[in-house]
C-alpha cells in the first residue's frame, strides 16, 4: 500500500508521453551492477493488520497513564487539555511545510508569532525565535550566539554542573570542532558562587538551570551582574512551567533564556518530539539562529506575518550562517501556544502551584521516613533529591511491583549521588498515590 | 479576512482551564522568588478554538490541495500514521523509564534503525538527529571524529557542489571545518576535472546530494566517489532526494560512508509547518563505532519463546549525544507504520511513480519553460521562469499566480546555479489529473506572462492574503506582541 493513485492506463500514457517504455527506462543512468537491489524487508500489509500489530507493540510498554509517575529529570507527565491535539489535527497545520508562502501561510505564521510572543512574555526577555529542536539544542545554539558575539575571541564557556546532564552532552557535541574549553561541571561541589569567581575575559557565556536539574531554585542576580562585568552572556535554562510561579529570568540578567517547552502540552512520548524554547534581548536578534516570524502588512493593506531576518541563514549566507538549522519544531511550538492559551494568566500559575504544594507534601513525609532523608534544605519547585538506603534502581524494581515509577537514579550521571533519588511530583498525582509511595518506601528500605 | 492575536483576545478574569483543588496542605512559595505577574492572555476554551480553527483555515496544506514544493517532497501523509503514534502505549511513555519497560518502543526502533540501513545499502543507523540540517551535522561530525580517531588531523576541507542545499555549507562551517565549493559541470553534474584539483590530504570529506538538487542523478557518481576515497576523504549523502532511489538503488552500494534520510520527506512524515522533522543517519561499517548515542541493540538475543531484550548503547567511539533523550519516538512511529505497510513492493512503487510523475511534467512543461538540464531526471526537476519576450516577469511571479488556481507553488530561486529556478516536485501520490490541470495551469500562467504580465504581477489576487511587505517587517521587526489594554482596543 504507497497510497498511489495511478492505473494502469495511466502509467502506460505517461510513459508514452515520455517517449518510454517500460519503468525500468526511468533509470538508466544508475550503475546497472548496483540498480534494483533485492531487499531483505517485510512484505506489505494492509491497514487493518498494521493497526493490530501495533496496538500489541504499544501494548508491551508499562503506559505512565496506568501507574503514578515520580520520574522527571528533564521531562514531565501533566496534564494535556483536549483541545490541544484537535487543534494539532487540523490537517491545514499539520500537513503544511515551513510557510515559504505567506499568502496561503498566515495559519502557521501568525501561531508562530503567537508563540514567539508567548514565550517572551513567559521569559521576560524581548525576543523569541520560532523553536529549535529541543531544550539541550537550544543551550549548544545559545553558545555558538555568545562565541559569534564575541567574534570568536572567547573560547570559554562555562556550565554549571547542574544543568541537565543530556543538555550538557549536546553542547559538547556541538562544539567539538570550534576549539572551545568547556568548564564548571566537573563537580556537583561548584556553587553558582564560585562561578561568579571563574568568569574572565576568556569566557564568552555562563549558563544555570532554573530550577536545577536537582529540582532547586536558586535567584541568580549576582551571577548575572558578574557576567555582565566581564561580558560575557549569562544565559538560564528553564522549565517553562515553572515560569508560572517563579520570577523570570530577565529578573536576574538573563541575556540568554533557553527550554524544553515539553511541560507546555506536549505529551512524553518517550522523548520527542519536544519544542526548544530561544529567547534573548533585541540586541541579539541579528546573531540568534532559527527561524523568526515579524508582522507587516500585505498588498491590500491587512496586518499580516512574514518569515523574516532571513539573511541570518543558511539558504542565503550558507557557510557563513550561524547555525545550519531550517526545519525546526513548528507543530510543538503550536501545541505550546494553545496550551499556555488555554491555562492562561490564572491557569498556569495554579498548575505551578499544585506541583509545587504535592512536590513538598511528598518531600516532607518521605523526609520522615526513618531512612530516607531530603538531600538538599533550600527551595525547589516540583522535584526533589531523597538519600536512599539502598541502590534507587532495586528500590524502583521493587516500587514497580507496587505498580508505582519510581524517581530518577542520580548516581547514573553524579557519582557523588549513588543510593539518591530524583523525585518528580506533578499535578496529575494525588495524595492517595504519595502517601502509596512513602508507605512502599518504607516497605522496601530494607531487602 | 486578520485574525485577532490571542492578546486582543483576552479579557481580564476570563478563564479555560479548570483545576481540580489542592488536596495536600498548602506550604509557603520561596521568599524573593516568586513572580509578581504573568503576562499571559486570559480567554475561554471557545475563544481559543475559534482563533486556532480560523488561523489553520488561513493555512494551504498537502491536505488542501497539491504541493509541488521542490525537495521538500510534499507527499500525502497517511492519517492511520497519525492514529497509531498517538496510542497511549507509545505517547504515555517516559524517556528515561527503565529499558525492561518499554521494549515495545525499543523494539520499534531497533527495526526502524534496521529497515533504513537495509534501504540504503548501510551497516548501522541512529534515529537521534532531529531533523536533515541535524543528521547533516551529525554525519559531519563523524566524519570529522573518524579522521581524528586515525590521527589524521591535517584533513580540514569539505568539498561541497554549488548545487548543495543551504545547509551543507552551514553544516560544515558548524563543524569547525572549512568549505571549498564545486562547480557543475554543464549536464548539471559534478565537475569531476575542477573535483581532481581540490582532491589532497586535506580533503576530511565531499557533500553530495544525489539526486542532486536539479533532480539529476550523477552520472558519475562511481568516478566522484573514488576520487574522494583515493585521496582519503569521506563522502557524506544528504538524503533529502531518497524517494526517487526507495528499492532503486541504495546509497551505500554506490560508495557513501554516510547518509541521512529525511522521514518528513521520504517515509511520509508530515511537516507539520515546519517541523518536527527526523533527520536518522545511517554509515558504512567503518563509522558504526563513531555514530552519536544511543543507538538501540539488542542485549539479550531471543529464542523460540521469548522475544530478544533491546536495549540502549554507547557505540565505542561516539562523537557524543546530538540531542536529549533517544531522538523523535513519535515521528519514528509514523515512519515505521509506513515502512511496514509498503513492505519491500512498496518501496520501489514509491520511486517510480514520483519518478514518473516527474517526467511527466517535465516533458508536458518543455515548450513553454525551458528546462536547462533537459534529461530523464528522477524525482523532481528544474526549469526557468523567465522568457526574454516577457522581460517583466520573474519566478517569483509565476509562484503567486500559481496560487490563484489553488496550487501550492514549486520552491523558487533554488537551486542557485538556474536563474530564476522553479524546482518541482510532483511527488508518487498525485494523480495524472491533478499533474494535468497543474499543466493547465502553468501554460496559461505562460501565456499570461506575454498578453497580460500585470495579471502576474499583482498576483495572487484570489489568496485571503495579498502579497505581504517584507521590507517593512524587516525593517520595522515587530517580532513579539505584549498584553493590550482593553480600553486601548
Amino acid at each position: 500500500m504507497a497510497y498511489i493513485p495511478h492505473t494502469e492506463a495511466d502509467r502506460r500514457a505517461m510513459l508514452a508521453a515520455i517517449g518510454l517504455e517500460r519503468m525500468d527506462d526511468l533509470y538508466d543512468a544508475i550503475p546497472q551492477e548496483v540498480r534494483f537491489p533485492d531487499l531483505n524487508l517485510p512484505e506489505p500489509i494492509s491497514e487493518m493488520e498494521i493497526t493490530r500489530e501495533m496496538l500489541t507493540l504499544s501494548e508491551a510498554n508499562l503506559e505512565v497513564q496506568h501507574v503514578p509517575c515520580f520520574l522527571g529529570a528533564g521531562a514531565y507527565n501533566h496534564f494535556i487539555p483536549s483541545i490541544i491535539d484537535h487543534i494539532l489535527q487540523r490537517n491545514e497545520f499539520y500537513t503544511a511545510y515551513t510557510p515559504y508562502q505567506p499568502e496561503i501561510s498566515q495559519g502557521t505564521l501568525q501561531a508562530i508569532f503567537e508563540y514567539q510572543s508567548l514565550m517572551c512574555n513567559l521569559t521576560g526577555m524581548e525576543v523569541s525565535n520560532a523553536s529549535h529542536y529541543d531544550g539541550a539544542t537550544a543551550l549548544a545554539e545559545a553558545v555558538i550566539l555568545a562565541l559569534n558575539q564575541h567574534r570568536g575571541k572567547r573560547h570559554k564557556v562555562l556550565l554549571s554542573p547542574t544543568i541537565h546532564p543530556h543538555y550538557r552532552q549536546v553542547v559538547r557535541t556541538y562544539t567539538q570542532g570550534m576549539g572551545l574549553t568547556i568548564a564548571g561541571d566537573e563537580s556537583l561541589d561548584i556553587s553558582s558562587a564560585m562561578f561568579a569567581e571563574m568568569l574572565d575575559e576568556e569566557t564568552a557565556l555562563v549558563a544555570v538551570q532554573y530550577p536545577d536539574f536537582l529540582g532547586r531554585i536558586e535567584e541568580f542576580s549576582s551571577l548575572g551582574e558578574a557576567a555582565s562585568k566581564t561580558e560575557a552572556l549569562f544565559c538560564v535554562v528553564v522549565n517553562p512551567l515553572a515560569l508560572g510561579l517563579l520570577k523570570p529570568p530577565s529578573e536576574f540578567g538573563a541575556d540568554i533564556v533557553v527550554g524544553d517547552g515539553q511541560p507546555l502540552g506536549i505529551p512524553l512520548s518517550y522523548g520527542g518530539p519536544y519544542v526548544g524554547i530561544f529567547t534573548t534581548r533585541q540586541q541579539y536578534v541579528r546573531k540568534m539562529s532559527g527561524r523568526l516570524v515579524g508582522e507587516t502588512v500585505d498588498s491590500r493593506g491587512q496586518r499580516g506575518y512574514v518569515l523574516t531576518l532571513t539573511p541570518r541563514e543558511q539558504h542565503i549566507r550558507r557557510d557563513k550562517a550561524t547555525s545550519n538549522i531550517c526545519t525546526n519544531q513548528g507543530l510543538m511550538a503550536l501545541a505550546t501556544a494553545v496550551y499556555l492559551s488555554i491555562a492562561g494568566k490564572q491557569g498556569l500559575r495554579e498548575v505551578a502551584e499544585l506541583c509545587y504544594h504535592k512536590a513538598h507534601y511528598a518531600a516532607e513525609k518521605i523526609d520522615a521516613l526513618d531512612h530516607y532523608s531530603l538531600w538538599h534544605r533550600g527551595p525547589y519547585f516540583h522535584e526533589f533529591v531523597v538519600a536512599c538506603p539502598r541502590p534507587v534502581a532495586e528500590i524502583n524494581d521493587q516500587l514497580l511491583e507496587y505498580d508505582i515509577l519510581g524517581g530518577y537514579d542520580l548516581g547514573q550521571v553524579y557519582p557523588t549521588l549513588a543510593d539518591h533519588m530524583l523525585i518528580a511530583v506533578t499535578e496529575v498525582i494525588n495524595k492517595e498515590e504519595i502517601n502509596d509511595l512513602v508507605d512502599v518506601l518504607e516497605e522496601v528500605a530494607h531487602d | 479576512m486578520t485574525e485577532p492575536l490571542l492578546y486582543e483576545l483576552s479579557s481580564p478574569g476570563r478563564r479555560a482551564l479548570r483545576l481540580p483543588e489542592v488536596d495536600v496542605p498548602k506550604v509557603a512559595l520561596p521568599e524573593g522568588l516568586i513572580r509578581e505577574d504573568l503576562p499571559l492572555p486570559e480567554l475561554s476554551e471557545i475563544d481559543v478554538v475559534r482563533h486556532f480553527v480560523r488561523l489553520s483555515q488561513l493555512n494551504y496544506g498537502v491536505d488542501t490541495g497539491y504541493y509541488p514544493l521542490g525537495s521538500c517532497t510534499m507527499k500525502y501523509n497517511p492519517k492511520v500514521n497519525e492514529d497509531i503514534a498517538r496510542l497511549p502505549g507509545f505517547t504515555f511513555t517516559h524517556p528515561l523509564q527503565d529499558p525492561d519497560t518499554a521494549q515495545g518502543n525499543l523494539a520499534l526502533m531497533y527495526s526502524l534503525q534496521e529497515w533504513l540501513s537495509e534501504i540504503g545499502g548501510f551497516a548501522a543507523v541512529s534515529l537521534q538527529p532531529a531533523a536533515g540540517a541535524h543528521g547533516e551535522l551529525t554525519g559531519i561530525l563523524i566524519i570529522r571524529a573518524y579522521h581524528k580517531d586515525r590521527g589524521d588531523e591535517k584533513r580540514t576541507k569539505i568539498l561541497v557542489p554549488d548545487s548543495a542545499h543551504g545547509t551543507n555549507p552551514a553544516t560544515t562551517t558548524m563543524s569547525g571545518m572549512e568549505v571549498i565549493e564545486i562547480p557543475s559541470d554543464e549536464r548539471g553534474n559534478v565537475d569531476l576535472a575542477s573535483l581532481r584539483g581540490h582532491c589532497d590530504e586535506s580533503v576530511a570529506g565531499l557533500m553530495l546530494t544525489n539526486p542532486n538538487t536539479l533532480g539529476l542523478f550523477e552520472e558519475q557518481v562511481g568516478e566522484v566517489i573514488e576520487l574522494i576515497h583515493g585521496c582519503g576523504g569521506l563522502v557524506y549523502g544528504d538524503g533529502a532526494n531518497m524517494n526517487a532511489l526507495l528499492g532503486v538503488v541504495r546509497p551505500g552500494d554506490l560508495g557513501f560512508d554516510v547518509l541521512q534520510y529525511n522521514l518528513h520527506k521520504t517515509f511520509s512524515t508530515p511537516h507539520g509547518g515546519g517541523g518536527p522533522g527526523s533527520g536518522p543517519v545511517g554509515v558504512a561499517e567503518h563509522l558504526v563505532d563513531f555514530l552519536p548515542t544511543p543507538v538501540v541493540g539488542v542485549v539479550e538475543e531471543g529464542d523460540e519463546v521469548l522475544p530478544p531484550l533491546y536495549g540502549f548503547v554507547r557505540p565505542k567511539k561516539s562523537i557524543g549525544r546530538v540531542k536529549c533523550f533517544h531522538g523523535h519516538f513519535g515521528v519514528a512511529v509514523k515512519a515505521y507504520t509506513y515502512l511496514r505497510m509498503l513492505g519491500k513492493t512498496g518501496l520501489r512503487e514509491v520511486a517510480d511513480h514520483s519518478v514518473l510523475n516527474a517526467n511527466y511534467l517535465r516533458v508536458r512543461m518543455r515548450d513553454a519553460y525551458r528546462i536547462p538540464y533537459d534529461r530523464i531526471c528522477m524525482h523532481e526537476f528544474v526549469a526557468e521562469g523567465r522568457w526574454e519576450d516577457a522581460p517583466d516577469i520573474h519566478a517569483l511571479d509565476i509562484a503567486k499566480r500559481l496560487m490563484d488556481y489553488g496550487f501550492h507553488p514549486p520552491t523558487n530561486y533554488f537551486p542557485l546555479i538556474v536563474r530564476e529556478a522553479l524546482m518541482i516536485e510532483p511527488t508518487e501520490t498525485e494523480s495524472l489529473e491533478t499533474l494535468d490541470a497543474f499543466v493547465e495551469a502553468m501554460l496559461e500562467i505562460a501565456e499570461n506572462a506575454r498578453s497580460d504580465p500585470e495579471l502576474l504581477k499583482t498576483a495572487p489576487h484570489k489568496t485571503p492574503f495579498g502579497r505581504m511587505d517584507e521590507v517593512k517587517a524587516a525593517r520595522e521587526l515587530v517580532l513579539c506582541c505584549w498584553p493590550v489594554e482593553r480600553d486601548a482596543l
